[in-house]
């Protein structure tokens, strides 16, 4: 594999008593597309949460580019630049339009001119298809349209590594695929991506390499054929199962009419 | 209703009126001052400041603005405070005014949801950058309803003044009263007066809720 | 060191004066709230009836009331009935009735407020469930709007208790007012004690008015 972009070991983080992550040891190559799987609760967003120092962790440590990455970096917005992140949902500013929004940062961190950044944001704009919606206000676009204008805002800072966190998880069933195939090009440019999600399918035709993460831990991890088609531990089998359906019917029991 | 009379008052109520307008102003400007302080005091981490900004609201609100004006006008120059009305006017309600902006100026940072703040350093701007850029503008028009009946409090306020001798409109009103027994001219020209200040505000304010209430945030 | 008060605080009768003096303010103030609670509530109840007639006369009272200052209703009831009805209204009987007017009003809204912040769901949800209007009405509306109302109006009796600090303006001797004297008559002995009555004075009324200030944030905090 080619060099090293982003590299966690030994991480470990706690809520209180809580462990949720526990010595987890992970390593993001140039050009690389991870996808990170496993049931709720099981760590992944508080994982992606650590790359980008908004949680403290409790032991081990986060490096870029061998740089360290934590709460008190001194050149934390530096880095933070050379990370990019996309949440949930909700994290467009809503008294900014859709251009304010993604030049802001470049602008105000970066020092670059409005004009550049304008030019540059208003061409990522036109390739998600969304050029005409520069001057809309947040609450005028639909869930998936917030989705792909907050993915521009993130490339537009030009990060080295890009962490999407179940981007698609509040959105509507007929959304989701516009943003992903946003996504899927991303990775067909050759983008160092992170990205957690539940849409299997979607998982199987972006990574490189998929991650099974439950109880703060890398249960397995391969190519996403490995994984899908023959998975070697219990634990995946079991949550690979929760995503077919299969209806027993039962014999109706005489005593009800 | 003697016309006359009233003719012949109007010049004194117009003079205090800008009194009590002036002051007023000042007083509210000083206390947008003291809230702002408060509130980024109390989101900063330094423990002893937010205690002490936790006490001063505290005092400031459950403490009548007459009783601090006095204690102010009548009681501090006897440990060698030197003051005057006008002064005293406008640091009382900038005392009592000071907590109650601070509570608005809170109650709308809380209102930002913390993706917010996070989707900002996750773009790399800096806590300053985020604060001027991200929370404060939208910090503020949900504060724009709290705010503006503030101001219209603090207005209504001052008409405690002239317990410390300041010729505002309760002290016209009163002297009037006391003087020539006008009382129905002295009434009417006091109500008439304080809804002309009041009722620009409080029209302005609904203005100004309903239209940010329309340029409503999130979905 | 000159006395600034302490000594003349502390000679005779004078402090339990002061306190006598607070205690008129403080039935002013609970006899008014308690017209308030009772009034406020039936009125607020009206406010949320689709009655136009009634809304416009209950919107018309309740804005005139909230826009002037407490003062100036104080002194249109104290000086104007004189004038116009010849009543002659002693100034606790003229406080009572401001600070009822006035309470009554805030009360309203608080009332109305309250009640229309229940959700149009809820009572769709209890009217699927097959309550009745009057069944959906007291057992999911209301115990939700009381819950958001008696932080509310405990806050109100702070309000009220501090306002009443205003009847000193109309000739009730109440706390300030007994402090203007105990000053004034102690002049030539200790001519520095209104620094320490005045203090006095306003830590009394901190101390009337926090506690109830933090029954009302604790329970808005609770029952958030």
């Amino acid at each position: 594999m080619s060099n090293p972009i982003l590299t966690l070991s030994h991480l470990t983080k706690r809520f209180d008593e809580l462990l949720v992550l526990d010595d987890l040891s992970l390593t993001v190559h140039e050009g690389e597309v991870v996808v990170i799987v496993g049931p709720s609760g099981c760590g992944k967003s508080t994982l992606l949460r650590c790359m980008n120092a908004l949680e403290e962790i409790q032991g081990g440590e986060i490096r870029l580019h061998g740089e360290l990455v934590s709460k008190s970096s001194k050149n934390l917005t530096e880095l933070r630049q050379k990370i990019g992140m996309v949440f949930q949902s909700y994290d467009l500013f809503p008294h900014l339009t859709v251009l304010e929004n993604i030049v802001l940062a470049p602008m105000k961190v970066q020092k670059r001119s409005r004009e550049d950044a304008s030019k540059e944001a208003m061409a990522l704009l036109a390739r998600v298809g969304l050029e005409e919606k520069a001057a809309s206000y947040p609450r005028q676009l639909s869930g998936g349209q917030k989705q792909r204008v907050a993915i521009v805002r993130a490339l537009c800072m030009h990060p080295e590594i890009l962490l999407f966190d179940e981007v698609t998880a509040a959105l509507d069933p007929e959304m989701v695929r516009e943003v992903l195939d946003v996504i899927l090009r991303l990775a067909d440019q050759g983008k160092t991506m992170l990205i957690v999600t539940h849409e299997m399918q979607f998982a199987r035709a972006v990574a490189d390499r998929i991650i099974l993460l439950e109880a703060g831990r890398i249960q397995e991890e391969g190519t996403p054929e490995e994984f899908f088609d023959s998975p070697k531990t219990e634990r995946a089998k079991k949550f690979l199962q929760t995503f077919t359906f299969e209806r027993k019917r039962l014999e109706q029991p005489q005593s009800q009419n | 209703m003697n016309w006359t009379v009233i003719r012949q008052y109007l010049p004194l109520y117009r003079k205090a009126a800008g009194l009590t307008v002036r002051i007023g102003l000042l007083g509210i400007a000083a206390a947008i001052l003291i809230g702002l302080f408060c509130t980024a005091v109390q989101r900063s981490r330094i423990p002893v400041f937010r205690q002490l900004v936790s006490a001063y609201i505290e005092l400031s609100r459950n403490t009548p603005l007459l009783v601090q004006l006095f204690f102010l006008y009548y009681g501090l120059p006897k440990i060698g405070v030197p003051t005057n009305a006008v002064a005293c006017g406008i640091a009382g309600l900038a005392f009592l005014g000071g907590s109650y902006m601070a509570e608005a100026f809170r109650s709308g940072v809380e209102a930002i949801d913390i993706i917010q703040e996070e989707s900002a350093y996750s773009l790399g701007l800096s806590r300053g950058q985020t604060l001027r850029y991200v929370i404060f503008p939208q910090a503020f028009s949900v504060s724009v309803p709290a705010f503006v009946a503030n101001v219209i409090f603090l207005l209504k306020e001052t008409s405690v003044f002239s317990a410390i001798s300041l010729m505002d409109l309760m002290f016209t009103a009163k002297d009037l009263i006391g003087l020539y027994y006008k009382t129905t001219e002295s009434l009417f020209l006091l109500v008439v007066f304080y809804l002309l200040i009041l009722l620009p505000i409080s029209l302005l304010g609904t203005l100004l809720e309903r239209r940010t209430r329309h340029a409503g945030f999130g979905t | 060191m000159p006395d600034l008060g302490l000594s003349v605080l502390l000679k005779g009768k004078n402090f339990a004066r002061i306190l006598g003096g607070l205690g008129v303010a403080l039935k002013i103030s609970l006899v008014s709230v308690a017209i308030s609670l009772l009034l406020g509530t039936l009125l607020g109840i009206l406010m949320t009836w689709k009655n136009p007639l009634s809304r416009a006369i209950l919107r018309l009272y309740l804005e005139f009331i909230r826009i002037m200052p407490q003062m100036v209703l104080l002194f249109l009831v104290y000086f104007g009935t004189t004038r116009a009805f010849g009543w002659n209204l002693s100034g606790e009987l003229s406080s009572v009735i401001v600070f009822s007017l006035w309470g009554t009003a805030e009360m309203s809204d608080l009332v109305r407020g309250a009640l229309t912040s229940i959700p149009a769901h809820q009572y769709e949800s209890a009217a699927a469930l097959g309550l009745s209007k009057r069944q959906s009405y007291f057992f999911v509306v209301l115990p939700q709007a009381v819950r958001r109302l008696i932080p509310l109006s405990i806050n109100l009796i702070t309000r009220m208790i501090k306002t009443t600090s205003l009847v000193l303006m109309i000739g009730v001797v109440e706390v300030l007012k007994v402090a203007q004297q105990i000053i004034e008559a102690n002049r030539m002995s200790s001519p520095n004690a209104a620094f320490g009555i005045y203090l006095t004075v306003l830590l009394l009324y901190f101390f009337a008015c926090w506690p109830i200030s933090l029954l009302a944030k604790y329970l808005e905090r609770r029952w958030r």
